[in-house]
């Protein structure tokens, strides 16, 4: 057994943003464990461009931005091991891990940081009927064995689901010289991008199918086609809507969900609508010592915000060490009115500064305004023209407007039509 | 006449954009001056970034990401992506070597996005 400050779990953007940060606010006695034998986590096998241009202003692809922060980690002598599976966390703090080289390891930590990522919804959760034949993967999968492997998953490509990382492989298998057939989505818009349905798909013209679904999988062996049909208002198949169409290979890409077996260990308070845990203001679960950042607190649309989070995880992990933490009484902070979720769910009574808000709506809504409000008064109100499920919202409240939510006895996110 | 969806922003206007007259491009639908802009490169010139892999000899990994250096022509992708086929590079491979030079005359260079330790 030993004794470390600060363990952080997963070596991805937020466990090297978290890391660092850490580090720069005084810690030195850091540990990253990462599962794969690389840091960087899902940004190495994300090879195409787009990423960086909140925190880098310039637009590189996944592992150029893995690399940014792994320098980073590696400048300032950080320590991680790779190859570590954690087996299980407690809520007292208690790590236990093993890897080949040192077989079983026990830490005892004074605080950890969550930063295990998400994966991906599998077939088994969205009860698509029929064979289980070869070639059905999930998009991140496809993704792996294309750019991290070097092997090609299928010719002729049906794509369930229109998040972004489905839009990326349809592009990533026609460059690789697929067929890409159809990209089906369920629900009447795309959670994707736009960007990425304009050059992922309309630049090879990929048809995207809204209000679709996967019915039936054929084939023996491989599969040989896909049945999909159109579905009503409540998400159910419409009878007579059926077509089947021809390809070898099912790509789903249908949601990802953060990664919490180990959070559950320690009694990681979780929160149903994100799957994540609940925070403070601090990126502190309800558990003493244990923070959450990035994808296994909430799942990001853009990594530049991760790494952000992640940051600011690492800095109030750092300060927790140390002794100063924020104490005291918090107020929660819920979303209704069309919003989901907000994160942080809970604020600090005492603590000054300013305080961000991370979101995320439950529908297209167009000429909204997105309000915090406090006892009923609006201490922040934003005019969007658009706001969708697919991208997440971000509010900075300044000193002011920070003050007034950690003073008030109920604080609500909620979009409000605009006036005419 | 061609009808496109602007990237600039998540409204995603549905942009028409008259393209009779290539001096003299008109754009409507767009909400911002963003939207102008961007409807009159994609039918002047469309352009876009292009990302792939290639073999690595020796070293830690099994493939090399690679990318254009800037944006090319979008009409010259398939064409670029095929100048990376058969291409093997040796490690140890630094982010922004080289790949393959001057991808069809273009002048842009296909370069390296990863770091690739020799084995």
């Amino acid at each position: 057994m030993s004794v470390k400050n600060l363990i952080i779990i997963g070596g991805g953007p937020a466990g090297l943003a978290a890391a660092k940060s850490a580090y720069d606010a005084g810690e030195r006695d850091i540990l990253i464990l990462e599962r794969e034998d690389k840091l960087g986590g899902i940004l190495n096998q994300c090879i195409h461009n787009g990423f960086g241009l909140h925190t880098f202003k310039e637009e590189l692809t996944g592992p150029e931005y893995a690399a940014r922060y792994v320098d980073e980690v590696l400048k300032r002598g950080i320590e991680y091991k790779l190859g570590t599976t954690v087996l299980s966390i407690d809520k007292n703090r208690r790590v236990t891990c093993a890897n080949e080289k040192d077989g079983l390891l026990v830490y005892d930590a004074k605080a950890i940081i969550l930063a295990c990522g998400c994966r991906e919804r599998p077939r088994g959760a969205i009860n698509i009927a029929g064979c289980r034949a070869a070639g059905i993967f999930s998009a991140g999968t496809a993704q792996k064995l294309i750019n991290i492997d070097g092997y090609m998953p299928g010719k002729e490509v049906v794509i369930l689901g229109s998040g972004d990382i489905g839009l990326i492989m349809a592009r990533r298998m026609t460059f690789q010289g697929a067929k890409v057939k159809a990209v089906v989505e369920l629900m009447p818009y795309s959670s994707g991008l736009n960007r990425n349905i304009v050059q992922c798909l309309k630049d090879f013209d990929i048809p995207l199918l809204f209000s679709h679904t996967v019915v039936e999988i054929k084939g023996k062996g491989r599969v040989s086609s896909v049945v999909i049909a159109e579905v009503d208002k409540n998400l159910n198949p419409i009878k007579g809507t059926e077509q089947e169409i021809k390809c070898d290979t099912l790509l789903l890409s249908v949601g990802l969900l953060p990664e919490n077996e180990l959070s559950k260990m320690a009694d990681v308070k979780l929160s149903p609508v994100t799957g994540g845990a609940v925070v403070d203001d601090d990126m502190m679960t309800e558990t003493d010592g244990i923070f959450a950042c990035g994808n296994v607190l909430h799942v990001h649309d853009l990594v530049d915000f991760v790494s952000e989070e992640s940051e600011w995880a690492g800095a109030r992990a750092a300060a927790y060490i140390k002794g100063e933490k924020t104490g005291g009484e918090c107020v929660g902070i819920e979303a209704t009115d069309g919003v989901r979720y907000v994160v942080p769910q809970f604020a600090h009574r005492e603590g000054e500064g300013t305080l961000k808000l991370k979101m995320r709506v439950g529908n297209v809504f167009r000429n909204v305004r997105l309000c915090v409000n406090c006892d009923g008064e609006d201490v922040y109100s934003k005019k969007c023209m658009i706001v969708t499920p697919g991208e997440m919202e971000t509010i900075t409240l300044n000193e002011k407007q920070t003050r007034a939510l950690k003073n008030c006895k109920k604080a609500v996110v909620c979009l409000k039509a605009v006036e005419k | 006449m061609k009808e496109m969806i602007c990237i600039c922003c998540p409204m995603g206007c549905r942009l028409t954009v008259d393209d009779s007259d290539i001096n003299n491009v008109k754009v409507s639908g767009n909400t911002c001056p963003r939207g102008e802009k961007y409807g009159k490169e994609e039918v002047v010139c469309p352009k876009r970034m292009v990302t792939s892999v290639v073999r690595v000899r020796g070293g830690n990994v099994a493939m090399l990401s690679v990318k254009t250096k800037e944006a090319i022509e979008k009409s010259k992708i398939f064409d670029a992506l095929a100048t990376l086929k058969g291409v093997v590079v040796d490690a140890p491979v630094n982010i922004g070597d080289t790949v393959v030079s001057d991808v069809l005359g273009t002048g842009v260079d296909f370069i390296a996005t990863k770091n690739v330790a020799a084995k």
